[in-house]
């Protein structure tokens, strides 16, 4: 029984309780995955334009049309090497772990029909170190495909990076799989011209993958039988915090904030804010509520959804401390390249510090606004902007209770468990 | 063709000499390092900047000329025809 065109979930369905889906239910549900191969014409590539009317974005965080990306490699007139970034180095993310490990089939998938559409002969599966489970599924599911035993199919490989904020930067992932330090390169050139090795390297999300497989393998108009016009299809967004079923999600384009607490079983209890985009991302009013997750109309007014992350900010947690925290691990998370953001990124997170211990806390507020500012667009990528926009939000939403902390210091709910996640820092930091 | 100044931020290690060669578009941040105007690098200020450039320490400050895209293109696009390069 294939799965009809308004049929929900998509990327999910027929997830397994534990495990991941078998090659033989997989092609149950989706039919067999068509391969186009390698266009004579440079700018007709048949699942390229298909990718195109689908209107596929891609879903590590930037959101740049997926049909260009793949454009833009396919011109270069070398054989591309692709790189499946499931390296998710935002903490609070999960969905390319669990896209990965439950449903590897749908990425493969995706990786089979990109690399026949650009006459691949490289692909490279990035996967966090510190993940090991899900290399080992990936490991077996690529061993069922039937497509990589042929002659001419791409060599595969599965390569365990250094886990981190910044391991699934692009440019650092490729500095990384080409044997260099896991750290930003000065771009341009981007990795679609030079990438691994000087070849022409795609590099695009896990997610991205299996949009791209089911694309390829139902057609643009199917693709759009879900979400809105200008944000088409489903996503998979990581929800935590004050909800009863913290977890990944899978919703059609245009689903409401309201809808989407709902579908993670509630709120757990009165909230204060709502983060949106993660560590690089917004804060919403607890008002906010029916915003609808589309990601074109969310652009237009500023916001992200990053990497699809949404967090329900309980009001018993302390917003100047949960901030302080990650600007302090972003700080430390930075690859320390670029002036601006070592010596910025550091003045932020100290005087985010101050506000909630001792120090001099007179004019951290307006100090730490204008740092957010200086910092913007002056790294060779977008960590300290992204930083910078998180902390700015949170300073312009929560503007009485930063003015608080700077009257009178920490408050009683400082001390209180943090809800944003930090990963352990390393205890000798590599670099 | 007009040109642009172009920092590499990771070369960049703060000498803070553009900012004196060209105080008009490079000032420096509470850091030392530059911070380069959107202005226009007119005829007048192109001579000061070309000096900002050689006086760089570690060639992170490059004149460029402006590109028309430095991302890829819509699929179909192209780039625009009839360009030829001039110095």
């Amino acid at each position: 029984m294939s799965l009809a065109a308004g049929q929900f979930p998509r990327l999910l369905a027929g997830m397994p309780p534990e495990g991941f889906l078998p090659l033989a239910a997989h092609e149950a549900l989706h039919g067999p995955l068509p391969l186009s191969g390698r266009s004579r014409s440079r700018t007709e590539h048949p699942l390229i334009l298909e990718l195109e009317r689908a209107g596929v974005r891609g879903y590590g965080g930037a959101g740049f049309p997926t049909a260009t990306k793949l454009h833009a490699v396919a011109t270069q007139g070398a054989r591309p090497t692709i790189v499946v970034n499931g390296a998710e180095g935002e903490p609070l993310s999960g969905k390319d772990v669990l896209l990965t490990g439950r449903m590897p089939h749908l990425v493969i998938d995706g990786v089979l029909a990109a690399a026949s559409t650009l006459g691949s002969d490289r692909v490279i599966f990035a996967l966090d170190e510190e993940v090991r489970g899900v290399a080992r599924v990936l490991q077996q599911a690529l061993a069922q495909r039937p497509e990589l035993q042929r002659r001419g199919a791409p060599a595969v490989s599965v390569n365990a990076v250094p886990g981190g904020y910044l391991s699934g930067q692009e440019t650092a992932l490729v500095s990384a799989l080409g044997g260099g330090w896991a750290k930003p390169t000065t771009t341009p050139p981007y990795p679609f011209e030079r990438g691994i090795k000087g070849v022409p390297t795609l590099v695009s999300n896990s997610e991205t993958f299996a949009q791209i497989a089911l694309v390829a393998r139902h057609g643009a108009d199917w693709f759009r039988a879900l979400g809105t016009t200008n944000d088409p299809g489903t996503r998979l967004i990581t929800v935590s915090g004050a909800v009863s079923y913290p977890g990944v999600v899978e919703v059609a384009g245009g689903t409401t904030l309201r809808q989407l607490i709902s579908a993670s079983g509630g709120l757990t209890e009165p909230i204060q804010g709502v983060l949106l985009g993660g560590y690089a991302g917004t804060w919403l009013s607890p008002d906010d509520l029916e915003l609808r997750l589309d990601a074109h109309a969310l652009r237009e007014r500023g916001l992200r959804l990053g990497s699809g992350i949404v967090v329900l900010l309980p009001a018993s947690a302390c917003i100047v401390a949960e901030v302080s925290g990650v600007a302090r691990w972003l700080e430390q998370e930075s690859a320390h390249q670029c002036g601006p953001c070592i010596h910025g990124l550091q003045a932020i997170a100290d005087a985010l510090e101050e506000l909630c211990g001792g120090g001099d806390r007179r004019g951290a507020y307006t100090r730490i606004e204008r740092w957010c500012e200086l910092v913007v667009r002056r790294g060779a990528c977008s960590l300290p902007d992204g930083a910078a926009t998180f902390v700015a939000s949170a300073l312009r939403r929560f503007r009485p209770v930063f003015d608080d902390h700077a009257r009178h210091g920490a408050c009683d709910l400082c001390r209180a468990e943090r809800v944003l996640p930090i990963p352990a820092f390393d205890a000798v930091p590599v670099r | 063709m007009s040109e642009k100044l172009h920092l590499d931020p990771i070369a960049c290690t703060g000498h803070g000499l553009c900012a004196e060669l060209l105080p008009e578009l490079i000032w420096l941040d509470e850091w030392g390092y530059p911070v380069i105007e959107d202005g226009e690098l007119t005829p007048e200020l192109l001579g000061h900047a070309r000096r900002a450039v050689d006086a760089c320490p570690t060639l992170a400050l490059r004149l460029q000329r402006e590109r028309a895209a430095r991302r890829p293109r819509p699929a179909g696009g192209g780039r625009p025809a009839g360009r030829t390069p001039s110095y």
